[in-house]
């Protein structure tokens, strides 16, 4: 190819045949895993036999959360927004403690008495419902589907303008690697590889973070710069107090600091260690990485905009900032960490679609003696890999749509479904339920199209409102100031406590399963 | 009231379950203090005009204080926590009987 860059393709290809390696190392142990019926094979194609020790558990619990978005989109608001999009990161610091202590011993002590995979599985056994069970499969399979597309083309695009290659190639490279190895190897191909994409991750950013700072010329000039540009750059109200208010900057901690415990493929993590000491140790090496990477990756974007200036597009600050500072093949080693934060957010949630299709509808539903396990789980993550892939080359509407609410979406539904059904015995079917309506649908209803046209009616009809400002915040989609999953959390909880209350408890059969020795 | 208790309870709990919900409740815990840490000292400090701010290693001292101190402090926290309240035990099968025990000391190794 005509730009192709070579010298940063390069680490980036011996980078993918290292991962490529992890994933045939695990290959042997899903095809001995092959021979076992049904459940046994999931157990190590979905947990990998829960055997992760604290560092390796650590490091694909935050290489899972930290998204491409923590390395492209986040900087690059930081860039323009400065130190209060840092602030707003931090909201992510307590993932590293606050998931592994709160889902705790005891959700992996469930997940062994019951067996579980998925965390279907749990809510399974838990409310035993199979209509709900359905529900909640389907639609975890449409949000992960729309969330890796996202992720493929935001790797692409990030490829495609770093290394020169045009975007289907880019697109192919990158889709074969994290397919590859994610099909052959199974969890424990991506627990290891998310170590490694955790360290290439880690030391992407000291490189890039030491880099900056330099050219910049040091902290203490480069804030100066920063307050000379717009004093809103080093004030926590930032440059456009409209838009970083103090309600929907603290709100994120319910998004992405709290609520992370709810997203299937974090959860999923919380099941899968081998002993209480590794989940202990897990909880230190992760708040530390997690720490050093939020404030690293956040802090180069916000410095960064004395360096490189606006923009066009915030997700070009890190690639820009990275060419600007390294000679080409270093260049390539420091873009394989963003690269290296989409992979292992994808792996996971491939991994956690096919355990929605094979393990959750599949096995417990449709055809509970699963004979041909390994068969069908490949041909499965082969075609879910497939339907990604060809989506990335040109997103549908309803996908990007979807994208965009992934995560809250996943948070309204999955939240007190999962953690009140480990802590509280009263919760029952109904409440679940009634939770999982409330929130989905009110999620959907305060951030549809149709809300805001009757918000604009009632606009129209009395004018006087616009003069509150509790009006016009809803009408740029945030209930109370805050972002818009915060109602939809509240209000599912409620939903959940009241229909539980008005209905039976559970059978002792459920308690004594979950509770008794 | 009373009846549905007694048959609520007419089994044995599983015995790590105490230390669990603790370990919870102390993770829910760190985390709220976390969040009213970041708040207090980066809204309590930042709403004055920039022109005012104080600086720390080069960092105004409302971002020093909430994100880098509140960072170190809370891993420091974290570290406490695991280290001094977490205790150890199997998290697989366990009989009734070593349950009660492993409950009871904490430390089953």
């Amino acid at each position: 190819m005509a730009g192709a860059r070579l010298d940063v393709l390069i680490p980036l290809i011996i980078y993918s045949i290292v991962v490529f390696l992890l994933g045939f190392y695990s290959l042997r142990f899903v095809s001995r895993a092959a021979r076992r019926a049904g459940k046994g094979f999931l157990a190590e194609y979905l947990t990998g036999d829960r055997n992760m020790g604290g560092f390796v558990l650590a490091m694909t619990l935050v290489a899972t959360y930290l998204s491409a978005s923590s390395f492209i989109g986040g900087p690059g608001a930081a860039a323009s927004y400065g130190l209060v999009w840092v602030f707003l990161a931090m909201s992510q610091m307590p993932t590293g403690y606050f998931t592994l202590s709160v889902l705790g011993k005891k959700f992996a002590i469930v997940a062994r008495k019951i067996n579980a995979v998925t965390v279907t599985d749990f809510l399974r056994e838990r409310y035993e419902s199979k209509f709900l069970i359905a529900i909640i499969s389907v639609s975890l399979v449409f949000f992960l589907i729309a969330s890796m597309t996202a992720q493929f083309v935001g790797a692409a695009r990030l490829l495609e303008g770093a290394a020169g290659i045009s975007y289907q190639v880019a697109l192919t490279f990158f889709g074969l690697t994290v397919l590859l190895y994610t099909i052959i190897g199974g969890f424990r191909a991506v627990a290891l590889t998310d170590t490694l994409q955790g360290l290439v991750m880690t030391a992407g950013m000291i490189l890039l973070f030491g880099a900056t700072i330099y050219a910049g010329g040091g902290v203490t000039r480069i804030i100066q710069e920063l307050y000379a540009i717009d004093p809103g750059l080093i004030s926590p109200l930032g440059t456009d107090p409209g838009t970083t208010s103090v309600a929907w900057v603290t709100s994120f901690w319910i998004l992405v600091g709290f609520g992370v415990i709810a997203l299937p493929q974090v959860a999923t993590r919380a099941m899968s260690y081998r002993d209480s000491a590794s989940m202990n140790s897990a909880i230190i090496y992760g708040t530390v990485v997690s720490m050093v990477l939020l404030l690293g990756m956040h802090l180069i974007g916000a410095f960064g905009r004395v360096l490189v200036g606006e923009v066009a597009s915030g997700d070009l600050v890190v690639p820009v900032l990275t060419t600007h500072l390294f000679p080409n093949w270093l260049a390539g080693l420091v873009l394989a960490a963003p690269l290296a934060a989409a992979m292992s957010t994808v792996d996971s949630q491939l991994l956690v679609a096919v355990g929605a299709i094979v393990n959750d509808v599949y096995a417990n539903l449709i055809n509970r003696r699963i004979k041909r396990a390994a068969g069908f789980t490949l041909g499965c993550s082969i075609a879910i890999g497939a339907i990604v892939f060809l989506c990335a080359f040109n997103p549908p509407e309803l996908l990007v749509w979807l994208n965009l609410h992934a995560i809250a979406g996943l948070i309204a539904t999955f939240l007190w479904p999962v953690l009140l059904g480990l802590y509280w015995k009263r919760a029952n079917t109904a409440g679940a339920f009634a939770s999982i309506i409330a929130g989905a649908g009110s999620y959907l209803f305060l951030s549809s199209k149709l809300f805001q046209r009757w918000l604009g009616e009632l606009a129209a009809a009395s004018p006087q409102l616009l003069e509150s400002a509790f009006f016009v915040n809803l009408q740029a989609g945030r209930t109370l100031g805050m972002h818009t999953v915060v109602a939809p959390v509240l209000i599912s909880l409620a939903a959940f406590i009241l229909f539980a209350y008005l209905t039976p408890r559970p059978s002792s059969a459920v308690i004594r399963k979950f509770w008794g020795v | 009231m009373r009846k549905e208790k007694l048959a609520e309870e007419d089994f044995i709990e599983d015995p790590r379950y105490k230390q669990c919900n603790k370990e919870a409740l102390l993770g829910l815990g760190l985390g709220l203090l976390n969040l009213v840490w970041w708040f207090a000292w980066g809204y309590g400090l930042g709403l004055k005009p920039p022109e005012e701010y104080t600086y720390v290693l080069g960092l105004p001292m409302w971002f020093f204080m909430s994100c880098i101190a509140g960072a170190l402090l809370f891993t420091v926290l974290a570290v406490v926590m695991v280290k001094k309240f977490f205790r150890h035990m199997p998290l697989g099968e366990i009989e009734a009987q070593d349950g009660a025990e492993s409950g009871a000391s904490g430390e089953v190794r």
